[in-house]
């Protein structure tokens, strides 16, 4: 048995370190918050410019650089069932991966090749428009199981909603360089171009094995990544989920009958 | 004050916490496949193993024994929370890709291994020196370990390209296990050899 004021000792020195220790984990917390929050959001939109083609991969540009570029997109939130814009959803902030694991903000979707279980109520889009407010180019974030886990990106379309402008990930957990050429600059270069839709409108885009055409003549297949069947795979499912039924493809209809403000 | 300096020297080659005692091992596999990513987590480490052993060291004689594992851990802990936050906030893309290791420092071997077997037992200053030069012992070979990946994995130094691609019309192909965490591996091994060839007294004994 140890002494009483020992035990007094133990508890009193025990509380004390707990409050220093939290008071400066909790300040340095609050103190960066800011900080981190524009980082965040800084990564998003740089993101948003790799997948529309205004940015390279190894292009470094000053915080300002970014947001002038960025200027000319507007963001929206999509309900996704319905396709319609929500015009009073908050969009700053909001993060659509959190929301697909929360139940009232989410709903299930049925099994598919992309390994999505669930998919938020609302999903982003980030639009451009040219000078005379015509839609320009509409980048829609995707994501899907690869080989080792979930990758996250964008894809860039064209006007016509069916031309590729590019894709990019901004996380994924993909072998070094076997899967993870997906972040390959080279091979980004293959999608600009490449068409989602066949001639008879149906989702027909396909990372192949092994090399695809020129764009002219083959315009709905890409060159698979060489050993990387399942990340190669997980590609077009993921592409062919959020352009489909349960992804974005309500809201692209929408778009192309000019429904929503187009 | 020589008690100091060799205290501070001691764990970069006679004593050092990778290359002899074999600690934290999984950190240096996992972010060295490119020089900054390396730096920085050797600077983390350097802070978090510092500040540890500074702090242990000045609550030494305060930490009822019976919770001073604990104790420590809090300390150390909160240190690379902070050192999480600052690089969330000043270093993003860095932080991005060492990803879940700066948490890992909490539960690196070295830290809490200084902090109970050194700073513990010695005053302030020593520990401080002993917390660096740990630090620095661990980032040495994370810098070495890293140089050789970048180099050889990727053809470039601190994201400068140094060899010339074959992809991009140069003469080198890279060799793909150095980005792999085996390639970690193997160089560590290596570097164990070369510094056991040099210093022949870190050599352990064969066991009877």
């Amino acid at each position: 048995m140890q002494p009483r004021s020992y035990i007094v000792r133990t508890v009193g020195f025990a509380t004390a370190v707990c409050v220093v220790c939290a008071v400066l984990v909790s300040s340095s917390a609050v103190l960066l918050r800011d900080r981190q929050a524009v980082n965040v959001e800084l990564d998003r939109k740089k993101n948003v410019l790799m997948a529309a083609g205004l940015l390279g991969a190894d292009e470094s540009v000053a915080a300002a650089e970014v947001e002038s570029r960025f200027a000319s997109f507007e963001v929206a939130a999509v309900e996704l069932a319905s396709g319609e814009e929500d015009p009073a959803f908050t969009v700053a902030g909001y993060d659509a991966s959190r929301a697909q694991t929360v139940p009232a903000t989410s709903r299930a979707v049925p099994g598919n090749p992309a390994g999505v279980t669930r998919v938020a109520n609302h999903g982003l889009v980030y639009k451009e428009r040219g000078p005379d407010g015509a839609l320009q180019l509409v980048v829609l974030p995707i994501e899907g199981m690869g080989l080792w886990g979930k990758m996250k990106g964008f894809v860039a379309l064209d006007a016509d909603l069916t031309t590729i402008r590019g894709l990019t990930y901004y996380e994924h957990k993909e072998t070094p360089g076997l899967g993870g050429e997906v972040d390959n600059p080279r091979w980004k270069q293959l999608w600009p171009g490449r068409q989602a839709l066949d001639a008879d409108g149906d989702l027909a885009i396909e990372v192949i094995r092994g090399r695809a055409g020129p764009v002219q003549s083959d315009p709905n297949r890409v060159d698979g990544l060489a050993g990387a069947t399942i990340t190669s795979r997980g590609v077009t499912a993921m592409l062919r989920f959020w352009l489909g039924e349960h992804g974005y493809g309500p809201y692209l209809a929408q778009l192309k009958k000019g429904g929503t403000d187009g | 004050m020589a008690k100091t300096r060799d205290v501070l020297l001691d764990p970069l080659f006679n004593n050092n916490p990778i290359a002899l005692q074999v600690l934290g091992i999984c950190s240096a596999l996992a972010v060295t496949t490119k020089m900054e990513t390396s730096v920085v987590m050797a600077a983390a480490v350097v802070f978090v193993l510092s500040g540890s052993n500074l702090t242990v060291s000045l609550l030494r004689n305060l930490i009822p024994t019976n919770i001073r594992i604990i104790v420590q851990l809090t300390i150390i802990a909160s240190l690379v929370i902070i050192v999480d936050q600052v690089l969330k906030a000043y270093l993003f893309d860095i932080s991005k890709q060492l990803s879940v290791f700066v948490g890992l420092i909490i539960t690196n071997c070295i830290v809490m291994g200084r902090a109970e077997a050194f700073a513990m037992q010695n005053g302030p200053t020593d520990s401080l020196a002993d917390g660096l030069g740990n630090g620095l012992g661990y980032g040495i070979v994370l810098m070495v370990v890293g140089a050789f990946r970048e180099v050889l994995g990727s053809g470039t130094f601190f994201n400068q390209p140094v060899l010339p691609l074959a992809a991009e019309g140069g003469w080198y192909t890279p060799n793909g296990l150095m980005v792999l965490a085996p390639g970690a591996f193997f160089l560590i091994g290596l570097l164990i050899w070369g510094l056991r060839t040099w210093k022949p007294d870190q050599v352990e004994k064969a066991e009877a």
